[in-house]
C-alpha cells in the first residue's frame, strides 16, 4: 500500500478505503455521457473528524477531493476529472435531530432522501421535506449543493432555499458551522440575520468545502394529497395557466410535460398540479378554486382537466416519480441524460418547440419536462433524452443534441441547472464580470491549492 | 359516405318534441323546442348547438327513432363548434387510435368483445362467462369509437368504426356479446343510422348475464340489499336493454331503490361535464345524484360502465355507499368474489 493509502486507512480504517480497479471502475462515471474519469482512492468515512483529516492528507499531499453523495446528478459532477480521492458519503446517513416545533431537521451529509421520508413518515407523520424527483439514494446534502428542486419548489423555491444550517470541512481542514448553528443550539436558519455565508458553498459543487451536516426545513404534511392534469394543445398558453394556478397558492407542485408516448400524451402538454388537504371539505376547495381560475382557457376550449383513470393515479401520486426511471429505459440501454436549464416560465412555448425540433433532428427519444419553481418565479425545464449505452451513434447523437439545448438555453435567458464542466465554462464567459472575479476570489481564496473538485467552477 | 338518416318529417309532425323538452340540462318548451330542432335540422344556428351537455338523452325521449342527438352532433361538426376543449378531443381520439396491439381470446362464432376498456379484463371472469370465453376480442381494433359523439366528431367514427366493423367481418363472428353500452349502441343504434351494415348479432351483456344467472339459478342466493343504480350516457342509445338492469337485480335479490333520478330521469356519471365545462357543472350534477341515492336509501352504488365506476366509486364510497360493478354484484350472488375489493356485509 502507499503512504496515502497507508494515511488513510488509518483514518477510515483498511474496509473503507480501496484502490481495487473493480470499485474505482464505478467511481469513475455517472449515468449520464461525461466519459469516465478514474480516481486514485476511494474512501467512506464515518464522521467529519474523519474527513478533516482526509483532507489534510490531501493537502498535504496535493491531490484532489472529490465528495461525493449517491452520484445521480448525471452531468458528471462527482467524476474526478484529476483522479485524487473520492470521498463517498454514505456512511455519514445519520439522522441527529428533528426540531418539530420549529420544523427543521439535521442530518449528515450523505443521508439519502428516501431515508428521511421514511423516518419522517414513521416518527413525524405530520412533516414532511421538499422530496426530489430523483431515486431513493440521492443525498440532501447534495441535492441542495446543486440547487435541486423537489415536491414543495413550487411554494418554497429551491431546495437550497430550505437550508437552515451547514456544518463544512474547509480546504484548510477546518469545520465551518454556517448560520444560526454558528452560535446557537439551534439551527434555524442558514444566514438571516447574519452575513449569509451558505452560499460560499451551495452551487459550488464541493469546490469550496465539503458539507458534514445539514440543517433543512420541514413542511405540514397533509392527510390528502390529489393530482389534476389540465391540458392544452397550445403551449404559447402554459405560461398564462401557470400564472393562474400559482395565483390560487393552493397548488404544491406544479409540472408541466409533454411526450410523444403513450398515445394519450400525445399532441398536448400537461400541467400536473398536486393538491393537499387534511379533510375532504379543505381537498374540495382548493380542487374547486384551482378549477376554476382555470376556468377562462376552458371556456375558450383552449384547455381543460383530464379525466384521470383510476390505474394511473397512484403513479402520479408515487413520491419521487418512478416514471421519470421507466423513461430513462425507453431504448433499452439504460442511458439516460437531460439538459435542465433554470429559465423564466414565459420561454416555455421555445424550449418545447426546440425539444422535439431536436429530438427530429437526431432521430431521438425524447421528453419534455418542467417543474415550476416558486409562484412561477422561474421553471427548470428538462430536455430529456434516452439511448442505448450500447449504441455509440445514438449517444453521440444524444450528445450534440444537448450541446445545442445548451446554447439554446443560454441565449434564451436561462442559466445552467447542475452544468456539466463545459456548461460552467459557458455560463463563466457569459457572467457578468465583477460576478466572476468574485468567484474567483472565493475559489483563491477557499481552496488556494486547487484541490477541491478541480475542474468544477474554475475561473481562469 | 356515410350519412345520417334523419327524417325532417317526423320532427315537423311530432306532438312532444320530447327530445328536447326533457332534456335534464335546457329548459324549452315544446314550441320553442320544435323551433330549434327545425332550426338545427335546416343548419342554422341555434343555442341548443352551443349548450347540448351530450348526455344522449334525447335520444332515448325521441321516440320517433330520429336520432336527434347525432343530429346535433353532425351539426356541431359541420359548424366547427367544439363540445370539448381541442386538447381533451385530442387526447382521446389518440387513445382510440389503432395500433396493432389488439389481444384475440381463441374466437369463435360467439365472441365476447371488451372494446378497449381495460377494466373489462378483470371483470369478465368466473362462471358466469364460462360458456363464452376464452372468445374475446380486446382493443383499439374492436373499439366502437362512439365516444367521439361527445366530442361532436362523426367524421372520425365515419372513418373508424367501418374497419372495426371489417375487422370482426374477418374473425367470421356470428354474435357479438357487447361488455359496455357504447358498444352496443354503436352497433344497433349508430352504425345504422349512417347506413353501416353490421356483420354479426349484436348481443347486450345486461341480455347475455340475464340468460346466465338463470342457468345459474340454484347457485344464486339472494343479496337483500338496497341499491341505486348509475345509469351511463350509453344506455340512451339502447334504451329498450335498460329493463334488464331491473331484471337482473330483482333475480339475484337486490333491491332497486325507487328515487328521482332514474331510468329516463337519471342523471349523467358527470365525468364528461368535468372535462368539457369545468367544475361547477360537474360538481352540481354529482352531488344532486349522490344526495338522491342518500335520501333514497341505497347501500350500494350499482354500475353498469367503468368510466361511470371511474368518475363516482369514490365520491359515493365517501358518503357510506358502496360501490360496484353490476357484473361484481352478480358474481357476489353465485358465491365468487368480486373482481375489485368492496366490502360485503352478508
Amino acid at each position: 500500500m502507499s503512504d496515502i493509502a497507508l494515511q488513510l486507512a488509518q483514518i477510515v480504517g483498511e474496509r473503507f478505503i480501496s484502490k481495487n480497479p473493480e470499485e474505482i471502475f464505478f467511481y469513475s462515471r455517472d449515468p449520464g455521457l461525461m466519459p469516465p474519469h478514474k480516481p486514485h482512492y476511494v474512501v467512506i468515512p464515518h464522521t467529519a473528524e474523519e474527513i478533516q483529516q482526509i483532507v489534510m492528507v490531501a493537502q498535504e499531499a496535493g491531490i484532489p477531493i472529490v465528495p461525493m453523495g449517491a452520484g445521480m446528478s448525471l452531468t458528471g459532477l462527482v467524476i474526478p476529472l484529476k483522479g485524487g480521492i473520492v470521498i463517498d458519503m454514505k456512511r455519514m446517513n445519520r439522522i441527529l435531530e428533528v426540531n418539530e416545533r420549529a420544523r427543521y431537521v439535521i442530518v449528515e451529509g450523505g443521508t439519502s432522501q428516501g431515508k428521511l421520508k421514511a423516518y419522517l413518515e414513521n416518527h413525524y407523520p405530520r412533516l414532511r421535506h421538499s422530496l426530489p424527483d430523483a431515486p431513493a439514494t440521492a443525498t440532501i446534502a447534495a441535492n441542495t449543493m446543486i440547487h435541486g428542486q423537489g415536491r414543495l419548489s413550487q411554494q418554497y423555491g429551491f431546495n437550497s432555499d430550505m437550508v437552515t444550517g451547514l456544518e463544512v470541512v474547509l480546504a484548510s481542514g477546518e469545520i465551518c458551522k454556517i448560520g444560526s448553528c454558528g452560535l446557537s443550539p439551534y439551527w434555524f436558519s442558514k444566514g438571516a440575520p447574519l452575513p449569509d455565508l451558505s452560499g460560499l458553498f451551495l452551487g459550488w459543487f464541493g469546490a469550496t468545502g465539503i458539507i458534514t451536516k445539514i440543517g433543512l426545513k420541514l413542511y405540514p404534511r397533509k392527510r390528502m394529497r390529489d393530482v389534476e392534469i389540465f391540458v392544452t394543445d397550445l403551449e404559447d398558453l402554459v405560461p398564462d395557466m401557470v400564472y393562474e394556478l400559482t395565483h390560487t397558492e393552493f397548488v404544491e407542485d406544479i409540472n408541466v410535460f409533454a411526450q410523444p408516448l403513450p398515445m394519450i400524451f400525445k399532441d398536448n402538454h400537461h400541467i400536473t398540479l398536486f393538491i393537499t388537504g387534511d379533510t375532504d371539505e379543505e381537498l374540495e376547495f382548493k380542487r374547486k378554486m384551482v378549477w376554476g381560475c382555470l376556468g377562462q382557457f376552458i371556456k375558450s376550449k383552449d384547455g381543460g382537466f383530464m379525466s384521470i383513470p383510476p390505474v394511473m393515479k397512484p403513479t402520479l401520486l408515487d413520491m419521487p416519480q418512478r416514471s421519470v426511471s421507466r423513461f430513462a429505459d425507453v431504448k433499452k440501454g439504460g442511458g439516460f441524460e437531460y439538459s435542465g436549464p433554470i429559465i423564466a416560465v414565459e420561454r416555455y412555448p421555445e424550449c418545447s418547440r426546440k425539444v422535439m425540433e431536436l429530438a427530429s433532428e437526431y432521430d431521438l427519444s425524447y421528453s419534455a419536462m418542467a417543474r415550476i419553481i416558486g409562484r412561477s418565479h422561474c421553471m427548470m425545464f428538462g430536455f430529456a433524452f434516452t439511448f442505448n449505452r450500447a449504441d455509440p451513434d445514438m449517444m453521440e447523437r444524444t450528445r450534440k443534441a444537448l450541446e445545442e439545448v445548451s446554447e439554446f438555453a443560454i441565449e434564451l435567458g436561462g442559466v445552467f441547472w447542475k452544468p456539466t464542466v463545459n456548461e460552467q465554462r459557458l455560463a463563466i464567459d457569459k457572467m457578468n464580470a465583477g460576478a466572476k472575479n468574485l468567484m474567483k476570489m472565493i475559489k483563491e481564496n477557499l481552496d488556494p491549492q486547487g484541490i477541491m473538485n478541480p475542474g468544477n467552477w474554475e475561473v481562469h | 359516405m356515410y350519412t345520417l338518416k334523419f327524417d325532417e318529417d317526423l320532427c315537423r309532425t311530432c306532438p312532444t318534441c320530447d327530445c328536447l323538452v326533457k332534456c335534464q340540462y335546457m329548459d324549452l318548451e315544446a314550441d320553442q323546442a320544435k323551433h330549434e330542432i327545425m332550426k338545427i335540422f335546416r343548419g342554422e344556428d341555434s343555442f341548443v348547438l352551443q349548450d347540448c351537455v351530450t348526455c344522449y338523452g334525447c335520444e332515448e325521449y325521441c321516440r320517433r327513432g330520429n336520432h336527434p342527438f347525432y343530429l346535433i352532433t353532425e351539426r356541431r361538426e359541420q359548424k366547427g363548434i367544439l363540445t370539448a376543449p381541442r386538447a381533451i378531443s385530442r387526447q382521446w381520439i389518440n387513445i382510440g387510435e389503432p395500433r396493432g396491439k389488439y389481444k384475440l381470446g381463441e374466437i369463435k362464432e360467439k365472441v365476447l368483445s371488451l372494446g378497449f376498456m381495460p377494466e373489462l379484463l378483470d371483470l369478465v371472469q368466473g362462471k358466469l362467462f364460462e360458456d363464452v370465453l376464452p372468445s374475446y376480442v380486446f382493443g383499439q381494433e374492436f373499439f366502437c369509437n362512439v365516444v367521439y359523439i361527445h366530442f361532436a366528431d362523426t367524421s372520425i367514427i365515419k372513418e373508424r368504426l367501418p374497419i372495426v366493423l371489417d375487422n370482426f367481418r374477418k374473425l367470421a363472428v356470428k354474435e357479438v356479446i357487447c361488455m359496455h353500452d357504447e358498444c352496443y349502441g354503436a352497433f344497433t343504434s349508430l352504425a345504422p343510422a349512417f347506413g353501416m351494415e353490421i356483420p354479426f348479432k349484436p348481443i347486450h351483456y345486461f341480455e347475455y348475464l340475464y340468460g346466465r344467472l338463470h342457468d345459474l339459478a340454484n347457485e344464486i342466493r339472494p343479496l337483500r340489499i338496497k341499491a341505486a343504480y348509475q345509469r351511463p350516457c350509453s344506455s340512451r342509445l339502447s334504451s329498450h336493454t335498460h329493463h334488464f338492469v331491473r331484471d337482473i337485480l330483482e333475480f339475484i335479490g337486490v333491491e332497486l331503490i325507487e328515487r328521482e333520478y332514474e331510468d329516463e330521469n337519471a342523471l349523467c356519471c358527470g365525468d364528461i361535464f368535468g372535462m368539457n365545462s369545468g367544475y361547477e357543472l360537474r360538481h352540481e350534477i354529482q352531488t344532486k345524484n349522490i344526495d338522491d341515492m342518500i335520501e333514497h336509501g341505497a347501500e350500494y352504488c350499482v354500475f353498469n360502465c367503468s368510466n361511470c365506476q371511474n368518475a363516482l366509486s369514490d365520491k359515493v364510497a365517501k358518503r357510506g355507499i358502496k360501490p360496484i360493478h353490476i357484473i361484481d354484484l352478480c358474481r357476489i350472488a353465485i358465491g365468487e368474489k368480486p373482481s375489485a375489493e368492496v366490502s360485503w356485509n352478508e
